[in-house]
Parts: C-alpha cells; structure tokens; sequence
C-alpha cells in the first residue's frame, strides 16, 4: 500500500465554490426554483408564560391556511420538544411558536402572521438568572456528558494556606450565534417523501430527527443543504422552521418556503447561556497554583435541559492539587439555550484566564510566565496523558510575533494623544473531536474521482479540504476530483459542529481511499469503464478511539486602545498562534482562526442579548441593535500556527480549527483593557459605561 | 407588511398635493414598515423630485437639496472645507450602503429610536398611545436623559442633525397651505404628554431643502459609539467656537442621543460667550446645560459622557 501523498493537503487552495458565492449563484435554502410555492411567516407568542386559548385570522387577503394547536396535524413526539411545534396550548417563553400563516405571498403571509387575533391565558414569569436563584439545581451531566462536578483535595484549605489568592466572579450575557442566511427551509412534500432544502449543519442527523417527528421511514426524507450561510452551532439540530415548513406543505398542498426573520432567531433556533462565574485560585509566592475552583450558574428552559460546560475547560488548563469545578442550572420561562461557537471553552475561558491575569498582578508575575510554571504533565484531573500538547510553544511563540517582551506589569502605563493603549493575553484549548461517518469514493478510467458523504460546507471551506483530501487519498490532482456533499441521501455524516468536519468527514474519505486504493492493487486489467468505489464507515475505529487527552491549543494577544474622553474601546491588534495538528488548508484555516478570533472580540466588548425582565425578551433583537464587530473595528488580526504532528488524534493528524479561535480571544482582550486603564470588568461585554468612571 | 399604493412623482406641488407618507431612501421607513409599526396607505416616491443640489450662497452659506443624498453631502467640497462639523456627523452615521441611500430630509424625519417602539408587541406610548412606557424600568441604556417626559424617552438618532442644529440650519417645508421657515432647532417636539408626532410638520408638508448660513470658525463633531462603525451614538457633540484674545466670542453647541430631538445647549453657550476659553470653563459649561438632565439609572453615564465630549470638543476646535 503506497501512503497518502500530500501534493494538495498544506496547499491554500482557494474556495471551490468561491466564484459561485461571489457571483450569487450558490443557492441557498430558500432559493432553490420551485413552483407553485407557498410562503409561510410564523406567529410568535407575546407572553412568556401562560396558554393559547385560541387563534383566528385577522387580515387574511392571500391566507391559505393559518395553523396552529387547535388545527395542527399532530406529530409523534421525538427527543427534542422544541420540535413538538403546534402540539400544545403551553407557552413556555416569550417568542415560542404559536401559529403559522401561510400565503400566496411573503408580504402577504407576513400581513396574515402580525394581524392574526389571538386569546391568551398569561401567568407570571420568571426570566432573570441571578447568583443566588431559588431553583438552581445540579444537572445530571453536561454537554455532551460530563459530570457536572468534580473534585479533588482540599480546595478551602489550599485557599487559607496560599500566599496569593483570587475570589472573583466573572459574568457573560446571553448572545445569539446570527447566521448570516437565517433558519430556512423550503419543503415539497413528493407522494409520501418529504424533500427539505434547509439550512442546518448536518443532513444526516436533520434527516433523521425529521423522518421521527413525521413517523417516516428515514429513507422517505431527502435533506438538501448544498451551500449553507452560517451556523456557528445553531443549526446542528433540526429546527422549528424544517418542521413546520413540511408541515404546512403538507396542508397546503404546495411546496412552501419559510425563512425565520431575524427578530425570531434570538427565540426560536438557541442561543448562549448567559453565565455567572465565580473563579478561586490560590498561589504560592512563586506562581504555582495550590488551588482552582470554578463554579457556574447557568440557565436553561422550562422545555429542554441544556447544561452549557462552562467550567470543563478548566479541568484540563492548569496544574494544581486542588482543585473543584461546578454547574448549576435555573429553569427560566426563556428560549432554550443550543451550542454557540465553542459552547463552555468560550464563556468558561473569559472567567478562567481573567482570573489568572488577576493572580499574576496580585503576584507581580509576566502572566505568561504564570501559565508556564503552571503547564501540566498530564490530564490534571484523571492523569491521562496528553496526546500532544504545546501550549507552551503558543504562548512563546505568540509572544515573539507580537512583541510581548518589555510589557510593563503596571497598569496605565502607555498614553497616546486621548487614548490609553494596553496589552494583554489569554490561553487557548478546545478538543479534538471526531465523529462516525461513511464515505464512499469512486475512480473512473480516466482517474476522475468521486467523493460522496452527506457533509455540509456551513462557510467554512470544508468542501475544498474534502477535494484535497480526495486527491492526496487518490494521488490525483485536485482538478480530477468531485466531492458532493450537503445531501442526506447520501452516506451518512457527522455534524459540522465540535469542529469535528475535517477529522471524521476527512477519516472517512481517506479510509475510502485506502480501500480503493487497495481494490486497485488488486485490479490486473485497467480500471472497468463504469469505474471502481470502495466505502468507509469509521464507526468502529472512532468508537474505539481514546478521547481523553486530546486537545488543540493556542494563546491569544491583543493591543487595545481606550478613549480617556468616552472609554471606547478599539482593539489595536490581536494575535493567536495555535497548536492544532496539522493544517489541511492555511487560507481557509487562517479565515476560520481569524473569524473565531473577531467572534471573539465581539463577545469581549460588543455582543449582549439585553434581557427585559418584564417581558422576558431580548429586547435588542435584530442587528442593528445586537452588535458584532464590523470591519472597522479589526484592525489588525493576524493568525499563526506551530507544525504540530499527531497521528493519534485521527490518521489526518487534524485537531480542528472552527473554535479555538474564539476561546481565550475574549479574556485577552478584557485582560488589556485593565493593562490599559487599570480597571478590572468582570462583567461582558466591556462597554464603555462601564469603564467611563474610572478613566 | 400592510397593503399600501405607490406613487412616484416628478413635481413637489404633485407630491403635496397626493397627501401621502413621502418615501426618500426609505432607510428607516422600509424597516419600520416590515416591522408593522409604519403602515402608511400611500408611499409618495419623491426619489424623482428636484431637490438633489447643494448650491453655495453668495453669503458663504449652503442651500442642501432635500433628496441629497448623505454620502454626496459629506463628501462635497463645500461642505468638507467649511461645514467640517457636518461632514465629519454625515460620516459619523450609519454605514456607506445607508448613507448612500439616505437623504437630507429623510436623515431629519428618521423617527426616534427606542427597542420598545420597534416590536409591535410592546407597550409604547409612542406607537400605540396610552398603552405605556416600559423602557423607564426596562432597556434604556441610550435613552433620553434631557427634555423626556414620563410618557416618551426616545432619543433622536440622527447625526447630521445635531450638526445642523449647531450650524443654526434652517428647513424650507411647502405643504398644502403653502411654504414656510422652520429652524431645524424647532423642527422637533419633546415627547410631552403626546410623543407620537416627532416633529411639527403637519400633514402633507415636505423639507424641500435645508439651508445653513456661514459659518466662519472652526467646527469639529464626536460621536461616541459601541462600535467603530454602523452604530447609533450613545452621546455626541457638535461644537464650533470662535475665540478673540482667548475669550470665547462665539459658541455652537449640540448635543446627540440625549434628547428626543438633537440637543441646542443654549445654556451651556451662554455660560461660555464671553468668558475665559479654559477648560474649566467649558466643563462648567456643560456642568449647566446638564443641571436640567434627569437620568434615568442605566444612562447617567450619559452625563460623564458628554461633559468629557463638550470640553475635548470645545478643546480641540480652541486650538
């Protein structure tokens, strides 16, 4: 057997389907030509607890049909209740599902949706996460299924004994992940086969969860999501939109089209749980930490448990003996929180990695050095070994590129003209996950090769990684080869989430590679004219897979400038150098490190879902009220990576890029605007209110 | 969205005369009519009328045809040399693609901005009257904290008029009882017991042009914002100042995102015309305008705020 060749893996290969997005011919969920389609708008619930009574249409020129509980086809019930959409009078949050209306028109429908005349039963509700709330409660696990606590020693004995400790509470607000391209669908119901062009990050398991709802046979729904505008883990699960998409075709008797507005993707698809993090840390007098607690209030809904693993990061950065960590839930009458671009590592990482910059000032320590006498062996908490691990080697490197050497460890230090100017840094992990999928690879006469999984490319460049991986799996060149992709018809594929896709779509394609190769070995004629395939499933290698101990790392560095006049505050520059296996692709990798990283800064001093208590609503929902940074506020952004080889983690040797970039980016953002101004906010995003008074 | 007629027009007397909700670059209107909180019955396209110049007077001052568009304006010669203060707020506003559909009158009639006004499905004194006014015990962080009432405390969002404001412009309106003068200053109302009229247009009446006299000393606009672009201002001052023998001869101050209306500091101008050009001074100055201020308690940052803008402003053009 010849090995893989890597004539196109390392290469920046530019985006297959680049010219298609620049030009408008990628075709999105709502898009695709249908005819005689209907256009459906949903009808949101205005109260945040209570019942339906009941629903009548009010401007009902175009309508045909308005659905709701009292007229709804009924659905069998499925794992996630967020899909039993129309099923039930309850009214779980402020913005839940209540009806659909469905019209010739998009005006129309929209005309039908905000007229409608609804009956309502409220009842009080109870929307604000506080420290202390009355319901807070240990979930079983968390995400996926960790234990919500752990422990080790004596975390309260350590803390009497240090010589420096920190006690401080750091708390981010609920934020909503915004694709680009909203929560989509058009359905088209076939005889009895459903077909869904959607929006989402996994046709497999879109289809799946669809075919339950529906009692279908699997088979019987065809999931489509060749191009697909964003996600950042909004879309790993079917959402409302597929589900009430087939279901009013079903009833209309047409295709319909409904994309979710903006104002309903702050209630209907998740969003980050807003967190309260209290961080303890204790030190001796010479950085090396006794003692780390990390304990969480989160929330969830009244639907669904979603336990966010805020602290779990925490068991895996730093050496000490002591050590604890926690998750506490309350059940809000609110939208129920989903995956966010690197759910737990982001969030937790702020409280974290502020918290040791907090330490290394009180201990008078370059924070640098601080993570490095505190590097571990092994797994602090069960002992594993690391697979690799070079964080290290990030922050070093890192502190080369950006010119770290000299920073003074006093704040206020460094004025410009009105600006106070500052630095800081942060750490970076995130895991290197992998997840089962099959794919099937096809090489014809003409050494034209075919790759098929039901993948999806959410903007990431997945497609053309999978092109590279084909033509290195085959010894072909690039322009010989097909993947399609974004189809459930084909062989099933994990999710793009846990920033698994090049690892285990990758995993299956080579494995399908090797075995073609091999039937090729075999081969004693040419190649048959309708071509030779071979198809891998990489359940059994992944099942068997240790997963401890594998992790990608990076740190992050940023130059922040602070207006003395208004406390606004611009990041001059932002730095990460990363340890992430091997690079498939530096152009799209360097876009995903760089779009994590200014994700990052949004979530340090621009994003916040502001609640209205009152209401229980995000009351900022839409985007000129929920910012995110626009270009003028990158300035400079820059990511680098060590080589880092590891074969252990997948035989790609990849550890996955899609999330580190926004863990850690944040805390070392927050941690120079104190290196600017002195003043220590706890509280996200660092607005310039909260800064004003200290300047 | 609410069925409504459309009629694009050629002549002003034709528009006037149709009695419908004019549409300029239709930034703000289109938004708010998707929205369900604008349901105009007929849209008045007034994109075709003839009010796209700037034209210099022979006074030095600037005639600015109502349908300029924002981006035109900002970057007219004119404009940049002598009006800095407006051409730095144009540029201050919005994004390019906005400013490049939004127009002079049409900047001007943005309604004012508050969450609670923008989702049909709240109270809002302002949308729906006597229905209430949540924003003073829920979200009001960038709400008014000068000249509000217990029933309204929007502010207005525009940039280009607080400089306006500043530069003493003045709005040439024709309406069905014919035209008339009204200072941009005087254009809006305070909320008072009745916010859902922002301005004293009455119907039927369209801004043709804006006219702004002379200015003749330096003039510099800061706007304070969440972001680096394509962001409301949280606060902002217009300021241009004229010093003879370092005493402060003249002085135009505005401010923005404090007010329901673009904020004349008449009181701070009085306090500074005549005295020492020190910045003491100025923030004594600012000090008085703000006396009358009742913060509500997540935007009295608002009066730190424009206190710093007001001296680094008035500082920066006494150079």
């Amino acid at each position: 057997m010849t090995p893989t060749r890597t004539a196109s893996i390392g290469t920046p290969v530019a985006r297959i389907e680049g010219p298609l997005k620049v030009t408008g011919t990628a075709r999105y969920a709502v898009e695709y030509p249908v005819e005689n389609v209907a256009y459906a708008w949903v009808v949101q619930a205005p109260i945040a607890r209570g019942h339906v009574v009941s629903i009548e249409p009010g401007d009902d020129d175009g309508l045909l049909a308005l659905l709701w509980h009292g007229n709804a086809p009924r659905l069998e019930s499925g794992d996630d209740p967020e899909l039993q959409v129309l099923q039930s009078p309850r009214i779980s949050y402020r913005g839940q599902v209540v009806a659909l209306a469905v019209a010739r028109t998009l005006e129309a429908a929209r005309r039908a949706a905000q007229s409608v005349r609804m009956e309502l039963v409220e009842e009080e509700h109870d929307a604000e996460l506080t420290p202390d709330h009355p319901g807070l409660y240990t979930p079983e696990k968390v995400n996926p299924a960790f234990p919500s606590d752990t422990s080790a020693g004596d975390v309260d004995a350590a803390l009497a004994a240090a010589a420096a400790t920190v006690d401080v509470t750091y708390s981010t607000p609920a934020l909503h992940n915004n694709p680009m391209e909203p929560h989509a669908t058009t359905a088209m119901w076939v005889g009895d086969d459903l077909v869904l062009y959607d929006s989402n990050q996994g046709p497999s398991a879109i289809a799946s969860q669809v075919a339950k709802v529906f009692s279908l046979k699997r088979s019987q729904i065809h999931v489509i999501a060749e191009h697909v505008g964003g996600g950042f883990g909004s879309k790993g699960s079917a959402r409302p939109n597929a589900i009430l998409a087939a279901m009013a075709a079903r009833v209309v008797g047409t295709p319909v089209r409904l994309a979710l507005p903006r104002q309903a993707l702050f209630t209907m698809v998740g969003h980050r749980t807003p967190t309260i993090q209290r961080v303890r840390l204790g030190a001796s007098a010479d950085g090396k930490l006794t003692a780390i607690a990390h304990d969480v209030v989160e929330q969830t809904s009244r639907l669904f448990e979603f336990a966010e693993q805020t602290a779990v990061v925490t068991r895996h950065m730093y050496a000490a003996p002591n050590r604890r960590t926690s998750h506490r839930l309350a059940r809000l009458d609110m939208p129920t929180p989903r995956w966010m671009r690197a759910p737990g590592e982001a969030p937790g990482m702020v409280a974290l990695e502020g918290a040791l910059d907090e330490l290394a000032v009180s201990l008078g320590i370059d924070p640098i050095e601080l993570r490095i006498r505190n590097e571990p062996d092994v797994e602090p908490e069960d002992g594993t070994p690391f697979s690799s691990r070079h964080y290290v080697e990030c922050l070093r490197l890192g502190a080369s590129r950006f010119g770290w050497a000299g920073r003074s460890l006093e704040p206020r230090q460094r004025r410009e003209g009105r600006w106070w100017v500052g630095t800081g840094m942060a750490g970076a992990t995130y895991p290197s996950m992998v997840m089962p999928s099959t794919a099937t690879v096809r090489i014809d006469p003409e050494r034209r090769v075919e790759v098929t999984l039901a993948a999806v490319d959410i903007g990431t460049g997945s497609r053309t990684v999978l092109h590279q991986i084909a033509a290195d799996g085959m010894g072909v060149p690039l322009e010989n080869v097909t993947v399609r992709i974004g189809d459930s018809g084909l062989t099933r594929a994990s999710i793009a989430g846990g920033s698994s896709g090049s690892a285990s779509w990758g995993w299956a394609i080579d494995g399908a590679c090797r075995l073609l190769r091999e039937e090729l070995s075999r081969l004693t004629g040419p190649v048959p004219p309708d071509g030779l395939s071979a198809t891998f499933d990489t359940t059994p290698d992944v099942k068997s897979r240790e997963n401890s101990g594998k992790h990608a790392f990076g740190a992050h560095f940023a130059e922040v400038r602070v207006d003395a006049d208004t406390g606004e505050v611009r990041v001059s520059r932002l730095l990460g150098a990363y340890a992430v296996g091997r690079v498939l692709n530096p152009r799209t990798a360097r876009s995903q490190f760089i779009g994590g990283m200014t994700m990052g800064m949004g979530m340090a001093l621009h994003e916040e879902s502001v609640l209205d208590a009152s209401t229980g609503d995000w009351v900022n929902h839409d985007l000129a009220e929920y910012h995110v940074p626009v270009h003028a506020d990158v300035e400079s952004i820059e990511a680098v990576w060590i080589d880092e080889e590891d074969l252990s983690v997948n035989p790609l040797g990849v550890k996955g890029i899609g999330e580190i970039g926004i863990v850690g980016s944040p805390a070392a953002i927050v941690n120079a605007v104190w290196h600017a101004t002195g003043v220590r906010v706890r509280d996200l995003p660092v607005r310039l209110d909260k800064l004003l008074g200290s300047l | 969205m609410k069925t409504f007629a459309y009629r694009p027009v050629t002549e002003i007397d034709e528009a006037v005369a149709l009695g419908g909700t004019y549409l300029a670059g239709g930034t703000n209107l289109v938004d708010l009519m998707k929205l369900g909180v604008a349901l105009p019955d007929t849209l008045v396209d007034i994109n075709q009328l003839p009010l796209h110049d700037v034209v210099r007077r022979p006074d030095g001052g600037l005639r600015i045809g109502a349908g300029v568009r924002n981006s035109e304006l900002a970057a007219h010669p004119v404009v940049r040399r002598h009006f800095p203060v407006l051409s730095q707020a144009l540029l201050a506003g919005a994004s390019g693609q906005l400013r490049n559909m939004a127009t002079t009158g049409g900047n001007l009639l943005q309604r004012t901005r508050c969450r609670y006004f923008t989702d049909v499905t709240k109270a809002c004194n302002k949308r729906t009257p006597g229905s209430g006014c949540p924003a003073r015990t829920g979200d009001h962080r960038n709400l008014a904290i000068l000249g509000a009432s217990e029933h309204c405390i929007a502010t207005h969002p525009s940039d280009m008029a607080v400089a306006l404001v500043a530069l003493d412009a003045v709005c040439q309106v024709t309406g069905p009882d014919g035209s008339r003068e009204i200072a941009v200053s005087e254009l809006y109302r305070a909320p008072g017991d009745d916010p859902s009229r922002d301005t004293v247009l009455q119907p039927g009446e369209l801004i043709t042009a804006v006219d702004v006299p002379p200015l003749g000393f330096p003039s510099t606009y800061r706007k304070a914002r969440d972001r680096a672009s394509y962001a409301f201002a949280v606060g902002s001052v217009a300021a241009a100042v004229r010093i003879t023998d370092d005493v402060v001869d003249d002085v135009r101050l505005a401010f923005g995102a404090v007010a329901h209306k673009p904020w004349r500091a008449r009181v701070a101008e009085s306090a500074l015309r005549g005295g020492p050009a020190t910045r003491d001074a100025f923030l004594a100055a600012a000090d008085a305008e703000l006396a009358a201020a009742e913060p509500l308690p997540d935007n009295a940052f608002k009066l730190t705020l424009i206190r710093n803008l007001v001296a680094a402003t008035l500082e920066e053009v006494s150079r």
